[in-house]
């Protein structure tokens, strides 16, 4: 086991130097613009070097005067040692930066992640225990609309009746404009009011394909022998479903579970920047909109990390959960 | 023992039809069903499904008919004449002094800023040029700027005067020397004699008496001819305005003709009388009317009614138009200027037009008819998802294929490339692509082939990953082991017995993954990084919605747009899953 996580972990480093060069391969044919601004305005300032020698001296601080492989391993280099550099968009350390964004994105994700399982396992229960009535069709059509609906239509319709109609949440932002005055319990409802869309909208989007899976895992079980078994023991229905069926099902819904759990720390980009979150996703979509290098080089090895992290939980998570599974 | 099941499955079929029909005929049909019409069957008894394969069909025949039966283009604009209050007329208060220079003379603005000093200097003569000016003032804020010739040298010593004519055979008689001694013991610059104006100006003790000539007149008032007649004359503006202001009568003749001056609170109009009446002539005001516009002529009719309406200090004024309508103008004061505004016609693009009968889902903020632009927006939408999935169903056959039935090191090569393409975030890098391509400025045509593209290359991995594995448990069977003993060639086995056996499961994943696509597509373009304009897509049509007063009044544009979208998607999902059940019956999920 301990040689097989090993393993898997130097595969994982090897993928990521594969990954971040791509990336940065992407990255560096932008076209230079953010260098080229600042340029611009550090030889208008007064005594100031001119133009090409400021482009020069930025170029070469940023690594942009080298080739797209020895630039790389120059931010390869100052990357291991936990040093992204500067965000060109906000200015501060990468790290930082990540630091103050990353817990809005972890909250929002994380309640909207609670609130899937709360909803989604048991409709995917039930839906298997009456396959085939119109119950089943029901939870069905939902989750595939869930899986159907495009994030930004979708946020944009609840923003329209529970904004703008009805008047209960406010369109943008995390905070209220007299949040400052607020004592703590209204600073917490300020907040609910601001994250209580988002998290709708993630909940109702990622519900589907959790339903669907759990309906499917518990249909297998309910077919399986032992089911049978203990029906035929004699056993009352409500202690085949819940004792012996869901437990069985539980397997492969805490290895689909334990391994998106890197994922709430992903941020939801479409989402954020729809309401406005100062999420890791919004914060990103405006770097890379803007061609920011370092922060979106860190954004894209966090994301990348996180998948990666997520395979590997979720398969160690498959061998400890289920003992028939052995991994040679 | 899945043949097993599957008989049962048919026997149990068998059973419910010969129960429901008693017929062996219906027997017999039955049994003669291949396995694909028992796909279709199940396909078919698949509500879902058909509701599904109905949505397609649908969205089909709107994107691709739809854009054949509509009367408008993809990027036809619509407009209308519409009236807008624009600014027709601008009147200003005159303050400053304007010059009417005689004929011939030479007077220019060098000479009327001179003017302005001595005047302001309170001096009776300036000099520019080599050439004094005598300014003689005829009433308030007039003057008149004359040329003096010396004719006599006056010495005037306590009552005595003589007069020293400068030049031979002139002689002044008894009535002209009064005429000039009154003038200096008026301490005048200037008197009429006779018809004659002349100049005295000091020299020394003397004074010296001239014949004068007309250069221009300096006035506040600005005269303005009728429309025929434009160009008035030194000597109309002349004898207008002295008339006016410095006799103030309300008759003067002029060229033989005889004027009418009729004023009302500082606008004077001027009628030359005929024989048979009168009509107006000339307009004499402080203010200065323009037109805005070059090519509207002002009659001096609506100038009179205008400047009329503006000394009773009105708002708003109407006046015929030439068809005989009457138009309202509205007055509005800033400081010494007046803007007059009117409704005028213009052409205006019909942005964000209510549904109507023309257009069924009224015009974007193009002036564009919405209808027709989801129409286009289909067409893009249905084309990229059905492109990017042959792509990527190509790649992933052709690399699932590779890795599945080499083995070795082939397939630890391209499952670890596999592997790559699945850590690298994706709608991230579509976004970061997306916004280098609109730096680099990419043809809106280019934009959709690389955007097809790279959807393709970015979603082979998961396909490649279903066949290698469907591949690793087939090339272990036993009719595998058949082909090969039968020795058919490498290329033989894999497409001819290998792929045949995956294109279930590929049918399948290449349905949903359409939707997924569209999806993709659609949120690029909502984000402004897609499909861009001209070209319509159901995601680009959303975009721009944001702000409430957007999403509540062109609800016309954005609603149908992304039920559309998810109306598609949710047909590919049905009809994905439908085919997935009616491939594979007992997994039904």
């Amino acid at each position: 086991m301990r040689r097989y996580v090993l393993k898997r972990l130097l595969i994982s480093v090897v993928l990521l130097f594969f990954v971040s060069l791509i990336i940065y391969t992407i990255m560096r044919s932008i076209p230079t613009s953010y260098v080229e601004t600042q340029a611009r305005m550090l030889s208008q300032l007064p005594g100031a070097k001119s133009y090409s020698e400021w482009l020069a001296q930025l170029n070469e601080t940023y690594g942009m005067d080298r080739g797209i492989i020895p630039g790389y391993f120059q931010w390869l280099k100052s990357a291991v040692r936990g040093d992204f550099g500067d965000s060109w968009q906000y200015n501060v350390p990468v790290t930082q930066k990540f630091t103050e964004v990353i817990w809005y994105s972890f909250v929002l994700g994380a309640i909207a992640f609670i609130l899937e399982i709360g909803i989604a396992v048991p409709l995917g229960i039930l839906a298997a225990r009456k396959q085939y009535s119109r119950m089943d069709y029901g939870i069905t059509v939902v989750a595939l609309l869930g899986i159907s609906l495009p994030v930004f239509f979708f946020a944009t319709v609840l923003k329209l009746v529970f904004s703008v109609w009805l008047g209960w949440f406010p369109l943008y932002g995390t905070v209220g404009r007299f949040y400052e005055l607020l004592d703590s319990f209204g600073r917490f409802l300020d907040l609910a009011r601001h994250y209580f869309l988002p998290v709708l909208t993630l909940t109702i989007i990622g519900i589907g394909s959790l339903m669907r899976y759990t309906r499917t895992n518990m249909l297998e079980v309910l077919n399986a022998d032992f089911i049978r078994t203990a029906r035929a023991k004699g056993l009352s229905e409500k202690r085949v479903i819940n004792y012996h069926a869901f437990r069985n099902t539980l397997i492969p819904l805490v290895t689909i579970l334990g391994g998106s759990l890197p994922g709430l720390f992903a941020g939801a980009l479409i989402t954020e920047t729809l309401f406005q979150i100062q999420g890791i996703g919004y914060t990103a979509y405006r770097a890379m909109v803007s061609g920011d290098i370092p922060f979106t080089m860190f954004y894209m090895v966090f994301m990348a990390v996180l998948t990666i992290l997520g395979t590997l939980i979720a398969d160690i998570l498959y061998a400890v959960v289920d003992p028939r599974v052995r991994i040679n | 023992m899945d043949k097993d099941k599957m008989d049962k499955d048919r026997e149990n079929r068998i059973t419910e039809y010969t129960d429901i029909d008693n017929g062996l005929s219906d027997v017999q049909r039955v049994k003669v069903l291949s396995p694909g019409m028992l796909v279709v069957r199940r396909f078919l008894r698949n509500r879902l499904a058909i509701i599904g394969f109905i949505i397609i069909l649908f969205m089909f025949l709107f994107s691709f008919i739809g854009g054949l039966i509509t009367p408008y283009d993809e990027t036809e604009v619509f407009r209308y004449i519409g009236s807008m209050s624009k600014e027709y007329v601008s009147v200003t208060i005159n303050e400053e002094f304007r010059f009417t220079v005689a004929e011939g003379m030479a007077y220019d603005n060098a000479t009327h800023a001179r003017f302005i000093l001595a005047k302001n200097q309170g001096e009776s003569v300036f000099t520019h040029g080599g050439e004094a000016f005598h300014i003689i003032q005829e009433a308030e804020d007039f003057f008149r700027v004359v040329l003096s010739y010396p004719k006599a040298r006056i010495t005037y010593i306590r009552g005595i005067m003589g007069v020293t004519p400068l030049e031979d055979g002139l002689s002044y008689d008894e009535e002209f020397q009064n005429a000039i001694r009154q003038a200096i013991d008026g301490g005048q610059t200037s008197f009429i004699f006779g018809d004659e104006q002349y100049t005295l100006s000091r020299d020394g003790r003397d004074y010296v008496l001239g014949t004068t000539q007309d250069v221009a007149i300096e006035s506040l008032l600005i005269t303005d001819g009728v429309s025929s007649n434009k160009d008035l004359g030194f000597g109309f503006k002349l004898e207008s305005e002295k008339a006016l202001r410095a006799d103030d009568s309300t008759s003067f003749v002029f060229e033989g003709n005889t004027y009418q001056i009729e004023e009302e609170e500082n606008v004077a109009s001027v009628y030359r009388l005929t024989g048979s009446g009168r009509e107006q002539f000339a307009l004499i005001s402080p203010m200065a009317v323009q037109a805005v516009s070059r090519d509207v002529v002002l009659t001096i009719e609506f100038k009179t009614a205008l400047e009329k309406a503006i000394a009773d200090g009105e708002t708003k004024f109407t006046y015929p138009d030439d068809a005989g309508n009457e138009i309202v103008y509205d007055i509005n004061r800033i400081n010494n200027v007046y803007t007059v505004k009117t409704e005028t016609n213009t052409h205006l693009i019909s942005m964000h037009e209510q549904p109507s009968s023309q257009h069924w889902l009224g015009t974007d903020k193009h002036g564009m008819d919405v209808l027709t632009r989801l129409m286009y927006g289909g067409r893009i939408s249905l084309m990229i998802g059905f492109i990017v999935v042959l792509l990527e169903t190509a790649l992933g056959i052709i690399m699932g294929g590779l890795a599945g039935y080499f083995g070795k090191w082939v397939d630890m090569l391209i499952m670890r490339i596999v592997d790559v393409f699945f850590c690298i975030p994706f709608l991230p890098i579509l976004i970061i692509l997306g916004s280098v391509m609109d730096k680099l400025d990419v043809d809106p045509q280019l934009r959709i082939y690389y955007l097809m593209l790279i959807l393709g290359i970015m979603s082979w991995p998961g396909i490649a990953r279903m066949v290698r594995g469907q591949i690793l448990s087939l090339r272990e069977q036993e009719f595998m082991l058949a082909a090969e003993a039968t020795g058919l060639s490498i290329s033989r086995r894999i497409f001819k017995h290998l792929i045949p056996n995956v294109i279930p499961q590929l049918i399948v994943l290449a349905t949903l993954g359409l939707g997924g696509v569209i999806l993709y597509e659609s949120t690029l373009s909502f984000l402004g990084l897609g499909v861009k304009f001209p070209f319509a897509s159901w995601g680009n049509i959303i975009s721009g919605v944001s702000t409430a007063y957007e999403m509540t009044n062109f609800w016309f544009v954005w609603i149908p747009a992304g039920l559309l979208i998810l109306l598609t998607v949710l047909g590919f999902n049905f009809v994905g899953d439908g085919l997935r059940d009616a491939f594979d019956p007992k997994m039904k999920r």
